[in-house]
């Protein structure tokens, strides 16, 4: 019995400290109708801040506590609402949620950057005093945690209910043009949400960070329990949030107390969180379709056959000269390169073409590399089959969740991800804690493909197939329909498409993609372990995938390159590894608003090269006599590609998205104008 | 003859490449009515929401009161006097009644006299002020909006279509309560597609078309000759 009570205070506790953090994402929210992903990783990024001022600099605990509550904290909400996320909650949420997770990576490589891993610790407040109660000892500190949770709670109450100031909060997410006309400052209201939030983020975390310890991925984690509380009160409701928080505290505390500690229920209680958080989501009632919000982008135009043939040729090539010349370890470098863009291209399809955003893409890899092991036929029958095995558990994940939209679908994966991570993956049937398999490489029809160079080069091939499969779905019926299901799922209800059935297919088909890049990875690398497909991979690979552009095939393959350097980097220059992930983070966020990304630049750069000296240089090029004429012909086709690209610039620039500069009108109206999220 | 409260000096303004506004010259007279009458895409919508601050013009000027506007932002204008009742229903929909009249204190009258000032002309609110303002009908909505225009006491008030897809009925009614504010002096320009209506409370008319004011005078003058061409004999 008294250990009963001994778990129920331990829950109340750890409840109020999520309670705190998960009130400061619902005032967010409520107020900006942002989602910080980031939340966690803020409260995590304070905390270190905290042990700073507290053990390092030796300030005393109340100055140091101030200091960041009420000074830093604030401060990074302020800054990051008036430069980063300001005008996201108007934006897709495929935007708002990239820029997060860009927020996210940042805080966590500036965390990495400034306090490299070493062993910290943070003693609880009033150490050492504890009062008896009931029999049973509780300390200061959880008695704090508990009284201030309670002060939060009904303050956040008071501030949007009762003040003026609260209700302009919530009446800016409603129309804040509405707000300005009646003379409050929309702008002013969200940053103070921003630094009341972050400031909510930096209580959770001191107080957590005793208990829990100064470890990066532990306090990043604590937002998925503020992510399970604040949805049980759909991201509004803060009364409910509360109720949540405590009973997510309850539950991991009898989890942690009554689990028995073998077998795979043992590693439920790292997941308890994520599972509260996926049933809360699948409990959710249906989404509501928003009439009137067309959210187009402008995607990267598509190219013609031609160019894709001949680019897809010349990748090919260039790949089977590369991979000559490399020796073993680049070769690998090469290969999981070309994995990681056939998992862009899953997302390029996803994302880019579907507008959803899965944070579990990393671990659909996970599900195709584990299948193709377990398998164990390594021949093209194999491969398909582990890649069916990823799409079944893709459409696994998206089932549940048929009824919701956007933001729910992408935390419903997170959540997913992070069961897979801390409890599938580890589990004895597949890699075992800690532990690997081996995979043998891939035989096609008959022939084993053993040199590293040859797999690498098959890799290639199978990235090209994709790619120009991905290119012919697009330009057909079933990409316009994909197209026209991103802009608006209203008007596409009204021309009778079920959008659920078709996402389901549409998540089944990017897992599968997926799954076949890691039943690839596995075979190149030859001993895979769960450590390689840990959720974190998802964020990065997300941000990159968007930072190259995520609307066509050249990005996919560009951030393929750049996400496989992005560790080599980090290992060559240790000094500054945090630093990179700050760098591509803030990539992310200056282009999440554009997701053509870099590719769209280069697309630009090309017809530009084209327009200036295209047709001189085809003039120079004498025509072969070829019988038939096939090669007249492709030059007729390049050259009626040219004019075609001249004239698309032209339109684009004439409804003011193409950003040539003689073209725009006057100095006046720039980007205020261009309400299309898609920007410039 | 004093200063007019507002007065518009070949303005110019444009969404992108496509010209809206082509140099629209306007002046409203203190405690005068203005109908502003024209057929769709004429301007008129556009003209509000530049008075208003809500969008930058290319060129031209706007004295408001006699001092040049430059830079404002709406919500700036908002605070010195200036009320703008956009197009559609101005409320926000997730507040109560309530909540929307306690907003309107932004413009600078306490709260108490706000909610006193709505309730007292429409004394439906009162029975409806912890209803949710998004649950209202669109008559009841524009209560709630015009209270705004009736509490914060304006030097000018802006009023964008306030009879866009309300019943007739409903529409002399709202207009009946303009009437009651322009007798206690506040300057208005008034927005409308319902010609007559808003012709009936006016002093002042004028009709814009193709982005420019293409006539300007009394209401009957205005009734007489315009009507006919350009509203093609609606209303």
């Amino acid at each position: 019995m008294s250990s009963f009570l001994a778990f129920t205070i331990f829950g109340l506790v750890s409840g109020a400290a999520y309670a705190i953090a998960a009130s400061g994402l619902v005032l967010t929210y409520s107020t900006t109708r942002v989602f910080n992903i980031a939340h966690g990783a803020l409260g995590m990024l304070l905390s270190f801040v905290f042990w700073d001022f507290s053990v390092r600099q030796g300030m005393p605990t109340l100055l140091a506590l101030f200091l960041v509550l009420f000074v830093v904290a604030p401060a990074i909400g302020w800054f990051l609402q008036r430069f980063v996320a300001r005008g996201l909650g108007d934006a897709p949420v495929s935007v708002s949620l990239v820029v997060t997770v860009a927020i996210l990576v940042a805080t966590l490589g500036l965390a990495q950057q400034v306090w490299p891993p070493e062993a910290r610790s943070v003693q609880p407040f009033f150490a050492g005093t504890s009062y008896e109660m009931f029999g049973f000892f509780i300390t200061a500190h959880q008695i704090i945690t508990i009284v201030l949770s309670l002060v939060v709670a009904v303050g956040l109450y008071v501030l949007l209910n009762r003040t003026r100031i609260g209700t302009a909060m919530r009446a800016s997410v409603d129309n804040p043009e509405l707000l300005k006309l009646f003379g409050g400052q929309p702008e002013r209201v969200a940053a103070l949400s921003w630094a009341i939030g972050t400031s909510l983020a930096a209580l959770a975390g001191v107080l957590l960070v005793s208990t829990v310890g100064l470890d990066y991925f532990a306090l990043l984690l604590l937002v998925i329990n503020a992510f399970a509380a604040a949805i049980l009160g759909r991201l509004q409701n803060l009364p409910l949030t509360f109720v949540g928080a405590m009973a997510l505290g309850l539950v991991t505390s009898y989890a942690s107390g009554y689990l028995p500690t073998d077998g795979l229920l043992n590693s439920v209680r790292n997941v308890v969180p994520a599972l509260f958080l996926f049933a809360v989501i699948v409990l959710m009632p249906q989404a509501q379709l928003r009439i009137g919000q067309v959210k187009g982008i402008v995607s990267a135009p598509l190219p013609s056959p031609f160019k894709a043939l001949s680019w897809s040729g010349a990748l090919l090539l260039g790949v089977a000269l590369v991979a000559g010349a490399l020796s073993e370890a680049n070769l690998l470098l090469v290969g999981t390169a070309a994995t990681y863009a056939i998992v862009m291209l899953s997302l390029v399809l996803l994302t880019g073409y579907g507008g959803h955003v899965s944070l579990a893409q990393i671990t659909f890899v996970g599900v195709g590399a584990l299948a193709y092991i377990k398998i164990d036929s390594p021949n093209l029958v194999g491969l398909l089959l582990a890649g069916l095995v990823a799409a079944g558990v893709g459409a696994l994940v998206a089932l549940p969740v048929i009824r919701l939209t956007g933001l729910y679908l992408a935390l419903a994966t997170l959540a997913f991800a992070v069961i897979m991570d801390r409890m599938i993956f580890q589990a004895d049937f597949a890699f075992g804690f800690n532990g690997s398999l081996s995979a043998e490489r891939l035989s096609i029809l008959g022939y084993q493909v053993d040199s590293t160079a040859g797999y690498v080069w098959v890799m290639a091939v199978f990235f090209v197939l994709m790619g120009l499969a991905l290119l012919v779905v697009r330009a057909g019926p079933l990409g316009r329909m994909l197209v026209a299901l991103r802009d608006s799922p209203a008007a596409c209800g009204t021309l009778g498409l079920d959008q659920r059935w078709f996402r389901v297919g549409l998540f089944a088909a990017s897992a599968g993609m997926a799954g076949i890049a890691g039943a690839l990875y596995a075979g190149l690398r030859g001993t895979v372990g769960a450590a390689e497909f840990q959720f974190f991979g998802s964020f990065t690979l997300l941000l990159l995938a968007v930072v190259f552009g995520v609307t066509s095939v050249t990005g996919a393959a560009l951030g393929g390159v750049g996400l496989m350097m992005l560790p080599v980097l980090q290992a060559d220059y240790p000094g500054i590894a945090g630093l990179f992930f700050v760098v591509i983070a803030v990539g992310a966020i200056l282009l999440a608003r554009d997701p053509n990304g870099l590719a769209n630049q280069l697309f630009r750069l090309g017809r530009l090269l084209d327009r200036r000296f295209g047709n001189r240089i085809r003039e120079r090029i004498p025509v072969l006599p070829v019988p038939g004429g096939s090669l007249g012909g492709m030059r007729e086709q390049a050259r009626a590609e040219h004019d075609a690209n001249a004239a698309a610039d032209q339109s684009l620039t004439t409804v003011g998205l193409g950003g040539g500069a003689a073209t725009t009108p006057g100095p006046d109206q720039g980007p205020a104008e261009n309400k299309e999220p898609a920007g410039v | 003859m004093s200063v007019p409260i507002l007065e518009i000096v070949d303005l110019h303004a444009a969404y992108g490449r496509i010209e809206v506004l082509r140099g629209v010259n306007l002046s409203v007279p203190k405690g005068a009515v203005m109908a502003l009458l024209g057929p769709n895409g004429a301007g008129k919508s556009t003209l509000v929401k530049v008075i208003s601050g809500q969008k930058k013009p290319t060129s031209g000027d706007i004295h408001l009161g006699g001092v040049h506007v430059r830079t404002g932002g709406p919500e700036e204008l908002a605070r010195l006097g200036l009320c703008t009742i956009p197009e559609g229903r101005s409320v926000f929909p997730n507040l109560t009644v309530e909540e929307n009249l306690l907003l309107m204190s932004y413009a600078g009258v306490p709260a108490e006299a706000v909610l006193e000032t709505a309730f007292a002309y429409f004394p439906r609110l009162k029975e409806r002020r912890k209803q949710l303002a998004g649950t209202m009908s669109g008559g009841e909505q524009q209560m709630v909006a015009m209270s705004r225009a009736l509490a914060s006491d304006p030097a000018l008030l802006l009023l964008d279509e306030l009879s866009m897809g309300l019943a007739p009925l409903i529409v002399d009614e709202l207009y009946e309560t303009v009437g009651r504010i322009t007798e206690t002096g506040v300057s208005i320009l008034c927005i409308e597609q319902f010609a007559r209506t808003a012709l009936k409370i006016s002093d002042y008319a004028a009709v814009m078309s193709g982005g420019r004011v293409v006539a300007t005078g009394e209401p009957d003058e205005i009734l007489e000759t315009m009507s006919d061409v350009i509203l093609g004999g609606a209303a």
